[in-house]
């Protein structure tokens, strides 16, 4: 196991957090803990939590602060290798067997090869960060395959032999835990837990995301929130739902709403189903009134 | 730092296993490497280094900070469940080990069982269901659910194959003279057959053995346990071709027939163990069970819910379910309704067959369902 100490000149948990808060993230301390032993013993960081909490948004700053590319894989039930690795463009192929005639012609060269993001991250470890996005929707195959990818990080190509990086890419793996990931995958990754950030965190996040929300409209909205999400609701709130909250409440409100109208006209932004609408209806009045 | 300081860093990991957490030894490395990186300045690094490697789920964080402060703290704790820790089933896996041994001695532990359970040997009753048996493994393959394998293989239909076919072009001197064409393959979903042993399902024990037995024997990939007091694989035994053999094998291995039933407690010991849990993922799970729960429904919810996350479909096989007029009433069969996919009656060999491969209409659901 090869650790490194500083990478990008970041070298604690604490200069890491700095450095996410200047890329428009506060990470707290668990998450940039985390962060740090993954870029620093060269393993891939797995974020699990709720929907909306800010897993995507932590690997793009995670991205932003290593001043790298960032290379998405969105998973889903089906992925297939030629998706997700890589793909011969055969057309190309073809075309080449015609114009080559008797000549020799390599088939399996660089210009027939398309990279798809695992072999992109493999080929330039040091310029992008691969993350493999909502991995929990993607079949157990496909996760039995990742294993091999996150332990030794290569690929091998039939054609072409193994393809190996040059040093571990740093790999972010996020899931919404609708089911349980494989041990073997878990036992391989550094990982946290993201829940709902607390109160005075949120309402950070919310300033720092909407600029124009006011300190005040910020807390109320993060009280507010923090109600709902007590409520046994299909689809609590997240950290998203909460920042887009103010910032409809701020509209309103600067059009002539005054503030608890503002928010209840805007729960809309917030809670996103029916059935979540019309259990809290009767008792919004009150969610919004201690918020206030 | 002096050996003696490192001890309980040593000590963590393996309190961590044998409280079922996953703590493989890369990890333990990663840990030590990790609490080095993070200075450390105080225990809170130890202890979020830990977190992050190895990555206690949130329903088991406070079980994990309760280890992490015994062994650094020293702090003594009672966890809610202490008192009956002792009677808590275990798991039991025969499938390893030598075929012929008395039960007795192929227990790993030697001193689970408890006074209170009833440990007796129990003999089949033999009737003739080779008829009825043989017809539910032929029309079983049939009824299996299968799943989209990853793996593409040749087919008569489907989409072309161009990799194939640009070998074919390279090999005849760029003439192709049929376009090959591929197609996912289908694999069976495994099947995970759990048989409830306890004092209640005395009745249909016997019956549902003979169904894992043929389901083991003709499924591609099938598990089988026991639960009763304690957990037992019984799958090895099983795979024996010859009925009764693999039936008095099967019965030989479970020692708690017609005991008390710790359904919940039983299962969730069947979880915390990763690589019986392993295989639940995405299995069509089979429960033989009336659901009769000594105690609180609590358990067996929570068990029945992890299953869930980690099953494809699970099917309930409950002799109560025979009578047509029954409903369930019980608080612990009530709470775990919802998380069933089919409720079906199980008393009997024709009950059972009959559910399987017959009126459980999920079993049938497409090819790739």
């Amino acid at each position: 196991m090869t650790v490194r100490r500083s990478i990008a000149g970041i070298d604690s948990p604490e200069a890491l957090a700095e450095a996410m808060r200047a890329a428009q993230y506060l990470a707290d301390e668990g998450l940039s803990t985390a962060a740090y032993l993954a870029l620093a013993l060269g393993k891939p960081l797995l974020l699990e939590g709720a929907p909306g909490v800010g897993k995507t948004e932590a690997a793009k700053a995670l991205a932003a602060v290593l001043g790298r590319d960032l290379v998405r894989l969105q998973a889903y039930e089906g992925l297939d290798a030629a998706s997700a690795m890589y793909e011969w463009n055969f057309p190309r192929q073809m075309l080449a067997i015609r114009q080559a005639g008797d000549a020799y012609v390599n088939l399996y060269g660089d210009d027939f090869l398309i990279a798809r993001p695992m072999l992109l991250a493999l080929q330039r470890p040091r310029e992008r960060l691969l993350l493999i996005d909502e991995i929990d929707r993607s079949d157990h195959e496909f996760e039995a395959f990742l294993l091999e990818f996150l332990s030794d990080f290569s690929l091998s190509i039939p054609e072409r032999g193994t393809i190996r990086a040059a040093e571990p890419p740093v790999v972010v793996l996020t899931s919404n835990r609708t089911r349980e990931l494989h041990e073997a995958l878990r036992r391989r990754c550094v990982y946290h837990w993201i829940g709902y950030p607390d109160p005075q965190l949120e309402a950070q996040i919310v300033m720092m995301r909407a600029s124009a929300v006011a300190r005040d409209t910020a807390h109320r909205v993060v009280a507010a929130v923090g109600k709902l999400r007590a409520e046994p609701l299909a689809k609590p709130p997240g950290v998203a739902e909460t920042v887009e909250w103010a910032e409809a409440a701020t509209l309103l409100n600067a059009q002539g709403a005054p503030w608890p109208a503002a928010f209840a006209r805007a729960i809309g932004v917030v809670l996103k189903d029916q059935d979540d609408l019309a259990f809290v209806a009767p008792r919004l009045d009150r969610i919004l009134a201690g918020a206030a | 730092m002096t050996p003696r300081a490192l001890d309980p860093f040593l000590a963590f990991p393996r309190a961590l296993r044998a409280e079922g957490f996953l703590a493989a030894p890369a990890q333990v490395e990663s840990f030590l490497a990790a609490v080095g990186l993070l200075g450390p300045r105080s225990i809170q690094d130890v202890r979020r280094a830990a977190h992050a490697i190895f990555g206690p789920g949130p329903d088991r964080r406070q079980e994990f900070d309760d280890l992490f402060d015994t062994i650094f703290l020293g702090r003594a704790f009672l966890a809610p469940g202490e008192a009956t820790s002792e009677e808590a089933p275990r798991a039991f896996d025969a499938g390893d080990q030598e075929e012929f041994l008395p039960p007795e001695d192929e227990d790993p532990s030697g001193r689970e069982a408890s006074r209170r359970e009833r440990l007796f040997a129990r003999s089949f009753a033999v009737g003739d269901e080779t008829a009825l048996l043989s017809a539910f493994a032929r029309a079983l393959p049939g009824a299996l659910p299968r799943r989209r394998s990853r793996r593409f293989g040749a087919a008569r239909r489907g989409v072309a194959d161009p990799r194939r076919a640009l070998r074919e072009l390279a090999r005849h001197d760029g003439e192709m003279l049929q376009l090959p064409v591929r197609r996912r393959q289908a694999r069976q979903r495994r099947v995970l057959t759990l048989i409830d042993v306890s004092g209640s399902m005395k009745g249909s024990t016997d019956a549902a053995l003979r169904i894992a037995h043929t389901i083991v024997r003709t499924a591609e990939r099938a598990e089988t346990f026991t639960l009763g007091t304690r957990l037992t694989r019984v799958t090895r035994a099983l795979r024996r071709r010859n009925r009764d053999q693999a039936l008095a094998l099967a019965s030989g291995l479970v020692a708690d027939w017609d005991g008390g039933t710790r359904l919940g407690e039983a299962l969730s010991v069947f979880l915390s163990v990763p690589r019986f849990a392993g295989f639940a993922r995405g299995a069509l799970v089979i429960v033989v069970s009336d659901g009769l729960e000594r105690g609180g429904p609590e358990a067996l919810v929570a068990a029945m819910t992890r299953l869930r996350s980690l099953a494809w479909r699970i099917v309930w096989l409950s002799p109560l379910a025979a009578d047509a007029t029954w409903r369930p009433e019980t608080g612990a069969m009530r709470a775990i309704l919802p998380l069933i996919d089919h409720l079906d009656a199980g008393g009997d060999l024709v009950a059972m067959a009959g559910a399987l491969v017959g009126r459980a209409a999920l079993l049938r659901a497409g090819p790739f369902q």
